[in-house]
């Protein structure tokens, strides 16, 4: 997909006038941030698992060639097909040709952000195949021509009343007059429209929550089984994933899976946790004839050894943007590519580019909840200050804010000629505030009094307060 | 170090707009067995310059701090993101240079915010006859809470003060859209933050909303202000020093007489 990150200011107004979204975020805001605490406080050992999955992780990043290339040794040992791709162009070919191999008409997909990210769907549909979401969510977003708001919530920014319109819209062999509101009704209708297709689909592409290299198996983790029907029925499964989902054994996979749905949906584990390794074996009741993996490297690689190394940690569970206030302001769309929230901040200048993406990293307060609840403990902060060091020494902050700074710095490191200069403003805004106590508007200060009242001074500075305090008390302390 | 000798970290937003907050700092220190005293050399810790990735204009304010406040026992700020940036972001910004990475971590090993100082490390228990008659809420700010564990130590003493009633605020913990530039640079995105924060306290009841850092205080007071709200907003500093004759943020000086 083509990055909008550039457009955030002007995105995040939009968003934050549509009451509609508003609404949404609230619901979602309550929904997951109440079941993760639940959850999580009836497992003691939560804090300690974390540590365990933040240095297994990093282990792995440490030797990630090593394991990749045991992964695909056990992929092939096993029967599949390991396809690498440097860049989404290479992996959107890899897809295409082996749906060619076999002369696919229809690929049903389960939820996949790295499939987003290769702007695979359009890809698809250009080259005369027919994609089909089968996760509710990415179907949904998938009849409005919508791109995911949430990695693992992909139509959080919908309220029901939307959905239902766009099924009237888009399915229109129905009854009109049917009833629409519940999120049972949309399950149902989806899953009896989805289940035809299913049984046509001559491909299905799955993306994957880990590569396990010790068995060669991909995993993932899904509530609505569709991910199972999309990667056993039909006769190919190409799962489609990016190299950092690499983790070293099955055990491994345990660790990380006891943090992931606990972060995620506040559940201890999703509904269905699937692991396959190769296609059908002779005597398999099930399973594809064939199986293929394409791992996307689309500059991760170039992160690593750097201060955004941590990125790669991410299991994209969410639960940092479940938990942040500017997120929850603005929703997903607003950061313009497949991974907002303060994971998308600290990640998407590395794979997009800092020109496009330099305001993400600066719409942060730096409060610190999402490193508070990241499972994998990235310090998310810590990574948007990264890159706001590489932003200002390529100088694209705008040129205003950076004059301000640099007058404001010149000040802040000359004591004397600060203390003159706060204390002639000092006096005369307390001066003018004095009356009513703060202000309703104030030259240069419009940015915060558009909103807000500013709080006046009082007169004169603590520094000038101070000083004449100690000469009122010098001769009878002396 | 029976009367250990404390250098206050005034912090740019007191020094400019609410000095009340510096001389509540300095009584409850002397009130905790300190000498205190005021460097004049100091403007801010310069959270500014970094927080915009400039390394450069923040390590010569780090410097000019670090060489203010070398000689005190301790330093202590009436803010927990002043504090935390003496804390926790000095030794980083100076980790490759031998000369200013020891005296960073020096001073970062001795630097604290204030509430938590006068409890961890002075051992106050409560204040004695400090009365303020108020249904009061409190907002905990982010870099307080998360890089220093300031939560409970506010709690400890406002509990001891005669009159106040604290009703906890839902959402305490979540940042009320301040962050500094942030809420200049995105301020459609700070106003809503900090909507959602106001709408919090209102829905409380309270008629007092107290808080560790002016910067947040001046936020959510300004919104409360717009908005009309008859909620006063204070540093808790002044509450628990019992320096409230003065306005709180945001009002008006009281007419002499009245
Ligand atoms: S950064 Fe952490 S909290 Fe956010 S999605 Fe990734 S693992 Fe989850």
């Amino acid at each position: 997909m083509k990055p909008q990150s550039h457009l955030f200011k002007e995105n995040a107004k939009k968003a934050l006038n549509d009451a509609n979204l508003a609404r949404a975020l609230n619901n979602m805001k309550a929904g997951f941030q109440d079941k993760r605490r639940a959850t999580i406080a009836k497992l003691p050992e939560f804090q300690d698992l974390r540590d365990q999955a933040r240095d297994l992780k990093n282990h792995t990043l440490e030797n990630l060639d090593f394991y990749l290339s045991r992964f695909e040794d056990r992929v092939t040992e096993k029967g599949g097909h390991v396809h690498w791709a440097r860049t989404p162009a290479e992996a959107r070919e890899a897809v295409l040709e082996i749906c060619r191999s076999v002369d696919a008409k229809t690929v049903t997909k389960g939820k996949s952000m790295v499939t987003e990210e290769i702007g695979l769907n359009d890809f698809l549909i250009e080259s005369g195949l027919t994609p089909i979401e089968t996760d509710l969510g990415e179907y949904i977003i998938q009849l409005r021509h919508e791109l995911p708001s949430h990695i693992i919530a992909p139509a959080i920014h919908l309220n029901k009343e939307d959905v239902a319109e766009t099924f009237r819209e888009n399915h229109t062999q129905l009854d009109p007059n049917r009833r629409l509101d519940q999120v049972q009704d949309f399950t149902d209708e989806a899953r009896a429209i989805l289940r035809q297709k299913f049984q046509s689909a001559d491909v299905g592409i799955t993306g994957a929550n880990f590569l396990i290299a010790e068995t060669g198996s991909t995993v993932i983790v899904t509530n609505e089984g569709n991910g199972d029907l999309t990667q056993v029925l039909p006769k190919v499964h190409i799962v489609v994933a990016s190299i950092e989902k690499t983790i070293p054994t099955l055990e491994d996979s345990a660790t990380i899976l006891r943090v992931l749905a606990r972060s995620a949906t506040g559940q201890e584990y999703s509904t269905y946790t699937t692991f396959s390794t190769g296609p059908r074996r002779p005597g398999d009741l099930d399973g594809p004839e064939q199986f293929h993996v394409v791992i996307l490297d689309n500059g991760r690689s170039a992160l690593l050894g750097t201060e955004a190394q941590d990125t790669l940690r991410c299991i994209r569970c969410g639960a940092c943007m479940n938990h942040c206030p500017v997120y929850g302001s603005v929703g997903g769309h607003a950061y313009g590519w497949v991974v907002p929230g303060p994971i998308g901040a600290a990640l998407d200048p590395g794979l997009i580019g800092l020109e496009e993406a330099h305001d993400l990293p600066n719409a942060s307060t730096f409060c610190g909840k999402c490193a508070e609840v990241c499972p994998m403990k990235i310090p998310l902060p810590k990574i948007m200050h990264h890159w706001r060091v590489k932003e200002h020494e390529a100088k694209l902050s705008p040129p205003r804010f950076r004059q301000g700074l640099a007058m404001w710095a010149w000040f802040a490191r000359r004591p004397r000629l600060y203390r003159l200069g706060a204390n002639a403003a000092i006096g005369m805004l307390g001066r003018l505030g004095a009356k009513r106590g703060r202000f309703a508007k104030l030259p240069l200060a419009g940015g915060w009094t558009a909103h807000r009242d500013l709080p006046a001074p009082s007169r004169g500075t603590f520094q000038q307060q101070w000083a004449r305090h100690k000469r009122s008390q010098a001769p009878s302390s002396s | 170090m029976d009367q250990p000798r404390v250098g206050l970290f005034v912090t740019c937003l007191v020094d400019l707009f609410r000095p009340v907050i510096g001389f509540s700092a300095v009584a409850l220190l002397e009130r905790a067995g300190c000498q205190v005293e005021v460097p004049t050399d100091q403007t801010c810790c310069g959270q500014p310059a970094y927080n915009a990735g400039d390394l450069k204009n923040s390590r010569s304010i780090a410097q000019s701090v670090i060489r203010a406040f070398e000689d005190f026992d301790y330093i202590v700020a009436p803010s927990g993101s002043c504090a935390g940036m003496l804390r926790a972001h000095y030794p980083d910004l100076f980790k490759d240079d031998p000369e200013w990475s020891p005296r960073a971590n020096h001073l970062a090993q001795r630097t604290h915010e204030l509430i938590s100082f006068l409890v961890d490390i002075r051992g106050m228990a409560s204040v004695e006859n400090v009365g303020f008659e108020a249904q009061a809420t409190y907002h905990d700010s982010c870099s307080g809470l998360r890089e220093l564990g300031v939560k409970a130590q506010p709690r400890r003493l406002l509990a001891t003060v005669e009159g106040l009633d604290l009703n906890e605020l839902p959402g305490a913990e979540t940042c009320c859209g301040f962050g500094g530039t942030f809420c200049i640079k995105y301020p459609d995105i700070s106003n809503r933050m900090v909507a959602d924060k106001t709408a919090d306290i209102t829905a409380t009841g309270a008629d007092l909303l107290l808080a560790g850092d002016l910067g947040c205080l001046m936020n959510m007071a300004g919104k409360l202000k717009r908005e009309g709200s008859t909620t006063q907003a204070r540093h808790v500093a002044e509450v628990l020093a019992g320096m409230t004759e003065g306005p709180a943020i945001g009002e008006p000086e009281k007419a002499p007489g009245t």
